[in-house]
């Protein structure tokens, strides 16, 4: 009998063996949790504060101020009255539609998540690409930040720090960094090794050959990397909404549990008009400061 | 020798790979470049590498693409580490230098001209050429003065604010100069500079080069693959094959007495008469009349080995005599003085004169050209002989 088993199935362990491992690493996590939860929660307030300081300062400001900032902001960014036409129609659509203070919401967090893993995604590529050993490190971390599905690192997040802004913030940051981190990296790694030689030949410092020649001529892909960035932090709205990050991705959610078809589609549309400003605006304005860098490339 | 040796070069081995260190015990007991690589999966970059470089001479360093010249240049401001050897500039060791120092050492002691130009295409060219300045902290507006000052040098004044691409390969390179000459480095290190340049445009850079050297009188190592630019550019020329110093010479050493069978491959496309100047032809000058009578004259002309003299006077150089028309003016007048109407009008030649261009003067008389250098000394005489054998030796070659 218990050859045929053998066969037929996988010898997998025993149950028992297999509820009480994960008893055990629940259990221990829970402790951890428990016991440490409070002071890494503690460690995030200053990153709350901010958060709900930037919130409110987009939802309590008068919207034509908003609106006017934001067109102001998007016009320096691309020289483009076009687009800045544009942004303005889309916006005063979006609050037409009564989704002004959702958008703001769900733009605020965006910003500071985008923000953020630019802080942490530069520094971490740009240690990517001079050292082989911490790519080697780096790399599968990153593939498995960005195949392993949101929900599975939201449970161990949410139950260390509850659900609210801060867990979203995390889970929204674990899967959109990793482009940035990508693009840093290869950026790099692609400058010219002539032009490198060339200003270490000159008695460039590492500093300076990194500010002066390695970052600005990585730039235009660093900037298709904090692209990415932004489209993907956007797409996980609406699974953010699932921990209490408020915005557009909640009434998303409640169409999907009480099939409301139009406020679904009109959320998810706001959704794409946020994305669709982004990528004009942030490809405007690194087309029009690498123009130089442009032309050699094609050249 | 009177003349001081800046760079010099002592016992220089490089190994590619990851033990380069030991495997030089075997490279020491001469395993050869292929088999080290076969054995040890390392590869050879140089072997005992042993030169030195005059302060202000135009060292070239030529061989084919994998004959170890890039790598060699790498290693003088240490671009590249030497595996084992010692580089010494001005007497210090380059090997030696910690990081500051070297940083240091890179900033004022040697700049670099590279073959693909390596111009910092986020920049304009004004920056480019300051950039060697700005990286030694120089404020803005001096570097900008100096920057301004070589571009205008270089022939690319009003370029200033353009950037890299939108200039011609030429131009770039010009920026690139201009870059390399701006630190007021003593040593210029040349890597290929204007291979990737066309043919045209190649020589103007030549020309420009040899002109800024007259004036500037740098000490530069400049690396080509081209034998002609070699011999045309070099004071001193050194051929590398496969990582090993192959012959040092000056330019007409390697082109009438290659050392090996490869180097006289090398030298036997190129084009003698263009390359090589009277001076390295010439045979000494023994033909030289100077007494004023025709009997003094004759006197002198019978110790000569030939039948006829070159006669300088008093304001130098006149003209040929002939021997026949000497011993005729001196049966009636040996007292007489030498008048011009025994000279023969007879055009010198210069000793820094290329071949190609005295031939025509060799084809006009039958007797040799006389070489007279430019403070009217006579220096050497050109034989019709001598100039075609040097001449078709090379075809013979070619062929």
């Amino acid at each position: 009998m218990s050859e045929k088993s053998w066969f037929t199935e996988f010898p997998a362990m025993e149950r028992a063996d297999l509820v009480s491992i994960r008893k055990t690493m629940d259990g221990a996590y829970r402790e951890f949790s428990r016991e440490y939860g409070d002071i890494i929660e503690s460690l995030f307030d200053p990153l709350l504060s901010f958060l709900i300081w930037f919130e409110q300062l987009l939802l309590q400001s008068p919207w034509l101020l908003v609106l006017g900032c934001l067109t102001g902001l998007v016009y320096l960014a691309s020289r483009s009255w076009k687009l800045s036409l544009s942004v303005v129609v889309a916006m005063s659509l979006i609050g037409y539609f009564g989704m002004w203070d959702n958008t703001m919401r769900t733009l605020s967090m965006i910003t500071v998540c985008t923000m953020l893993a630019i802080v942490l995604g530069i520094p971490i590529g740009i240690a990517m690409a001079r050292s082989d050993r911490v790519q080697k490190v780096v790399t599968p971390m990153l593939d498995i930040m960005q195949t392993m599905p949101a929900f599975v690192y939201l449970i161990p997040v949410v139950m260390l720090l509850g659900i609210g802004k801060i867990p979203g913030l995390i889970a929204v940051i674990i899967y959109a960094i990793p482009p940035v981190i990508r693009l840093t990296n290869l950026g790099i790694r692609l400058v010219d090794k002539e032009v490198l030689e060339a200003a270490t030949a000159y008695g460039a410092t590492s500093t300076q050959r990194l500010l002066g020649v390695q970052l600005p001529l990585a730039m235009p892909t660093i900037m298709a990397g904090i692209n990415q960035t932004i489209m993907m932090a956007l797409a996980m709205v609406v699974i953010a909404s699932m921990i209490g990050v408020k915005g557009l991705g909640q009434p998303v959610l409640k169409s999907i549990t009480n099939q409301y078809f139009t406020l679904g589609l009109l959320n998810g549309l706001a959704i794409v008009v946020l994305a669709i400003i982004f990528d004009r605006v942030s490809q405007a304005w690194a087309n029009r400061t690498q123009k130089h860098l442009g032309e050699t490339a094609h050249g | 020798m009177a003349e001081q040796a800046l760079i010099e070069v002592r016992n220089l081995y490089k190994v590619f790979g990851k033990k380069a260190r030991q495997v030089m015990s075997s490279v020491h007991k001469g395993t050869g470049k292929d088999e080290l690589l076969a054995e040890t999966g390392h590869t050879l970059g140089l072997r005992d590498i042993n030169l030195s470089v005059k302060r202000g001479e135009i060292f070239v360093v030529m061989g084919l693409s994998g004959s170890g010249k890039s790598t060699l240049i790498r290693h003088f401001n240490r671009l590249i580490e030497p595996t084992e050897g010692q580089i010494l500039v001005d007497g210090t060791d380059v090997t030696k230098l910690n990081k500051k120092e070297l940083e240091q050492f890179r900033r004022h002691k040697m700049s670099m001209v590279f073959q693909r130009f390596g111009l910092l295409p986020h920049k304009t060219v004004l920056d480019n050429v300051a950039y060697g300045l700005s990286v030694q902290g120089m404020d803005k507006s001096e570097r900008n003065r100096k920057a301004t000052e070589w571009l205008e040098t270089v022939g690319l004044k009003g370029y200033e604010s353009q950037y890299p691409s939108q200039l011609s390969g030429g131009q770039q390179q010009r920026v690139g100069l201009a870059r390399a000459l701006c630190t007021d480095a003593e040593i210029l290190l040349m890597d290929e500079a204007f291979s990737a340049l066309d043919p045209l445009i190649r020589s103007e850079m030549q020309d420009q080069l040899i002109e800024l050297q007259a004036k500037l009188h740098k000490t530069i190592i400049f690396i080509t693959h081209d034998l002609d630019e070699a011999l045309r550019l070099g004071d001193r020329i050194v051929i590398l094959k496969d990582g090993e110093l192959v012959q040092m010479g000056r330019p007409e050493e390697i082109l009438l007495q290659p050392a090996t069978d490869y180097v006289e491959a090398f030298v036997k496309d190129v084009n003698r008469a263009r390359a090589l100047t009277v001076e390295t032809v010439m045979q000494p000058p023994l033909n030289r009349i100077s007494a004023s009578t025709i009997g003094g004259a004759l006197e002198q002309m019978r110790k000569l080995p030939e039948n006829y003299g070159y006669y300088f006077s008093d304001k130098g150089y006149q003209g040929i005599v002939l021997q026949e028309a000497l011993e005729e003016a001196a049966k009636t007048n040996a007292d007489g003085s030498l008048k011009d109407d025994m000279v023969e009008e007879l055009d010198a030649i210069s000793p820094d004169a290329i071949l190609e261009s005295i031939i025509p003067d060799t084809m006009e008389t039958e007797y040799p050209l006389p070489v007279v250098d430019s403070d009217g000394e006579l220096q050497g005489e050109l034989c019709r002989s001598d100039l075609i054998e040097v001449l078709s030796d090379a075809n013979t070659q070619a062929a």
